[in-house]
């Protein structure tokens, strides 16, 4: 037979899970952050539809403490493929009293955007919320399911998961639950970055080497601005650095890196001894530091 | 090598309590490199915390916070690993008797199991269930890893004393000998794993990485009859897809090509591939696991949950069927009771008409029951109220597999496999 199609069995199966959200829930929303993993299933969302357009809105929940290159891009992305972007912000919910800004050394509004993101879920009765999180990046994400059922306070019952056998999801749900699915469950960080560079897909700016300001403190490098807390003996140097994660400026922390392009960053990745998340400064916070935000609705 | 043409291996471990298949896996990790330097360095703080004097692997795979503090696992971890050739994914599976369910599921979305044997227990009643389950889902290969040889002091008489019990399982299942691979080990030690053991010389296979290595992805796919389930009709209605109407969908059991002869289930309709679609590429044939877009060239009735084969391949087509069917929630499955079934992408009503029996895993025979509880296997009678388009699971797992769904918590309660 001749040009016989070999498909990538992971872009396979995140197509075929994307199709499923689309056919089992009426209102399905995909939580774009901006970052590399949301960006990558922008671009399977689009094969999956194709030539139809991706039948569900993108929902940023807007930290205010994002980097600028971030958001430019987002607008970027939506204005090119003709996408509907929903955002909303934490800075709102910390204005109507719902959540009170951190203090302190390590304050970081990662934690308070659960409140957010659950009252954008509720505001537009969204019953299935598609996120970019995978199973290689930390150990309790790595017990999730695609389909991952939430009450109504957007619990997580790890103890409780529907099994999910063979590639068949079940999405059918209770009044006031909604389900988390996760279409890249099953691709590791390398996997991403190969995707991005054989695919070719544009991703923000941060991502490569650049000469940023940043401080040093308990061995990671974060940025140096007006977001941050800095104590005054923490110096402020110029270092070319670049990020593997894109959340919240508070609680990401920068490589040193010299990797311009993504043939560099997919030979950086391979070598290097830091896993992704060793530079959420988040995680750090106890060993069950994953768990316990994700049983009471984080992301 | 890149992820488009790194070959995907799915394994799925199964071993009971303490017979160190943790630390199997995190061996493999840590001597594949997967294992970075903080992930390293959070395995030592916590080994030390502990009081241990070596490096605890099992920390790495071992998520939930309830697990770690009883030292075992709970509920299905997946893993991910690879070398130059290959990508792999681990479904690390409990092995109490209790946890029959998380294997069924994570062997259910894998081509190799590895069974792990403690050399100094041998062959146990448990041995038995993780073999039996691995039979029952028709796992494409089996890697029988007999574990902790340094504590029997690298001992062949043990290897070869575990391997003949074991043989003595393989004549009761479908395997054939060459599908069963035995490899003895230290996982601790990392002697066999990814590195030939001086300590046995008198073994002379591959260590266990290299072995799955070999394996071929082609070779562990079954070829059957091409099965392509509906699960979206994609209309664009734009300018320049105007009377676009495609059928998208996984492809199963065989490739599809643009010319085809097909018939449309249940209408029966029989029409002809007139493009297949893959994002804006145009594809002459595509091959099975391809996520597709079809259209045809007469004007259909077709939408989600419908088949489209190749005319003259028909799978069956019925409203009563018989399977064996597993229990994986606690809310036991009896007669009379009605469930959403779901086959693929496809959902009809089921009522189970008969439990026939209640089948012990461990190869020892059936005995009648009125009902299934939770980890139970039995062979049960459905009524559906419209036919479902199958192939017996024996003969192709995608479209011989379903589940069923509680009417009430929605939940999954059992999984089937037809027969």
């Amino acid at each position: 037979m001749s040009n016989l199609f070999i498909p990538n069995p992971k872009e396979a199966e995140s197509i075929h899970i994307l199709r499923e959200v689309a056919a089992q829930f009426e209102r399905p929303v995909l939580l774009f952050s901006g970052g590399k993993d949301s960006i990558t299933l922008v671009r399977l969302a689009q094969k999956a539809f194709f030539p139809a357009k991706i039948p569900f809105p993108l929902l940023h929940v807007d930290t205010g403490h994002n980097f600028p290159e971030t958001i430019e891009f987002r607008d970027q992305l939506v204005k090119e493929l003709g996408l509907e972007l929903i955002v909303r912000k934490v800075q709102d919910s910390i204005d109507q009293g719902k959540v009170r800004e951190e203090k302190g050394r390590y304050a970081s509004r990662n934690t308070l955007q659960t409140t957010t993101l659950l009252d954008a879920i509720e505001e537009f009765k969204f019953d299935a919320c598609i996120g970019g999180a995978r199973r290689d990046e930390e150990k309790a994400r790595a017990k999730e399911r695609v389909f991952s059922v939430r009450d109504d306070f957007g619990q997580w019952d790890e103890k409780n998961q529907r099994p999910e056998l063979f590639d068949m999801l079940n999405g059918k749900i209770q009044v006031g639950q909604n389900v988390r699915v996760f279409p890249i469950s099953n691709w590791t960080e390398l996997d991403v970055w190969e995707y991005i560079r054989t695919e070719n897909i544009s991703i923000p700016s941060i991502y490569f080497a650049h000469k940023r300001e940043v401080f040093f403190r308990d061995g990671l490098i974060w940025t140096a601005n007006e977001h941050v807390y800095r104590e005054p003996h923490e110096k402020v140097i110029e270092k070319w650095v670049r990020f593997r994660t894109v959340g919240d400026m508070t609680c990401t922390a920068a490589v040193l890196s010299e990797a311009t392009s993504l043939d560099d960053v997919v030979a950086e990745i391979r070598e290097s001894s830091i896993s992704e998340r060793g530079a959420r400064i988040d995680d750090k916070r106890s060993e069950a530091a994953m768990e316990t935000r994700k049983k009471v609705g984080y992301f | 090598m890149d992820i488009q043409n790194r070959k995907l291996i799915k394994i799925a471990t199964a071993g009971s309590v303490d017979d160190g298949k943790s630390t199997l896996i995190g061996r493999l990790l840590y001597d594949t490199h997967s294992l970075t330097t903080d992930k390293i360095e959070a395995i030592e703080r916590s080994s030390k915390q502990r009081g241990y004097d070596y490096l605890d692997f099992s920390l790495a795979t071992d998520g939930l916070v309830a697990e770690r503090e009883q030292g075992i696992t709970i509920d299905v971890a997946h893993i991910y690993f690879n070398t130059d050739k290959t990508n792999f994914i681990v479904a690390d599976t409990p092995g109490h008797v209790e946890y029959t369910r998380n294997m069924v599921t994570g062997a259910s979305t894998s081509q190799v199991a590895i069974i792990l044997i403690d050399a100094r227990k041998g062959v146990i009643e448990q041995t038995y269930r993780h073999f039996f389950i691995a039979n029952l889902l028709r796992m494409s290969h089996v890697v029988v890893a007999i574990n902790k040889m340094d504590l029997v002091d690298y001992n062949e008489d043990v290897f070869l004393k575990i391997k003949s019990d074991f043989d003595a399982l393989v004549v009761k299942s479908d395997f054939e000998e060459e599908q069963i691979t035995f490899i003895p080990l230290s996982a601790l030690k990392g002697e066999n794993v990814t590195r030939k053991s001086e300590h046995m010389p008198w073994y002379v296979g591959n260590t266990l990485l290299d072995h799955l290595e070999v394996l071929e992805p082609e070779d562990l796919q079954e070829s059957t009859a091409a099965r392509f389930p509906v699960q979206l009709v994609i209309r664009p209605k734009t300018e320049a897809y105007h009377d676009f109407r495609g059928f998208s969908g996984k492809l199963y059991g065989n490739s599809l090509s643009v010319g085809d002869r097909v018939t449309l289930l249940p209408s029966g309709t029989e029409s002809t591939i007139k493009s297949i679609h893959f994002f804006d590429q145009e594809l002459e044939s595509a091959s099975p696991g391809s996520s597709i877009v079809l259209t045809l060239t007469d004007e259909v009735d077709c939408s989600r949950g419908d088949m489209i084969v190749k005319s003259g391949e028909a799978p069956k087509s019925e409203k009563l069927v018989s399977a064996t069917v597993c229990q994986v929630n606690s809310k036991p499955l009896q007669v009379g009771q009605k469930y959403t079934l779901q086959h693929g992408v496809n959902r009809v009503l089921a009522k189970v008409e008969r439990i026939e029996a209640k089948v012990h895993a461990d190869f020892s025979g059936t005995e009648d029951s009125d009902q299934l509880k939770l980890n139970d296997i039995g062979k049960v009678h459905f009524k559906l109220s419209k036919a479902i388009h199958f192939d017996a699971y024996h003969e192709a797992k995608p479209n011989g597999a379903f589940i069923l769904i509680d009417e009430g918590s929605f939940d999954t309660v059992s999984v089937g496999f037809i027969q």
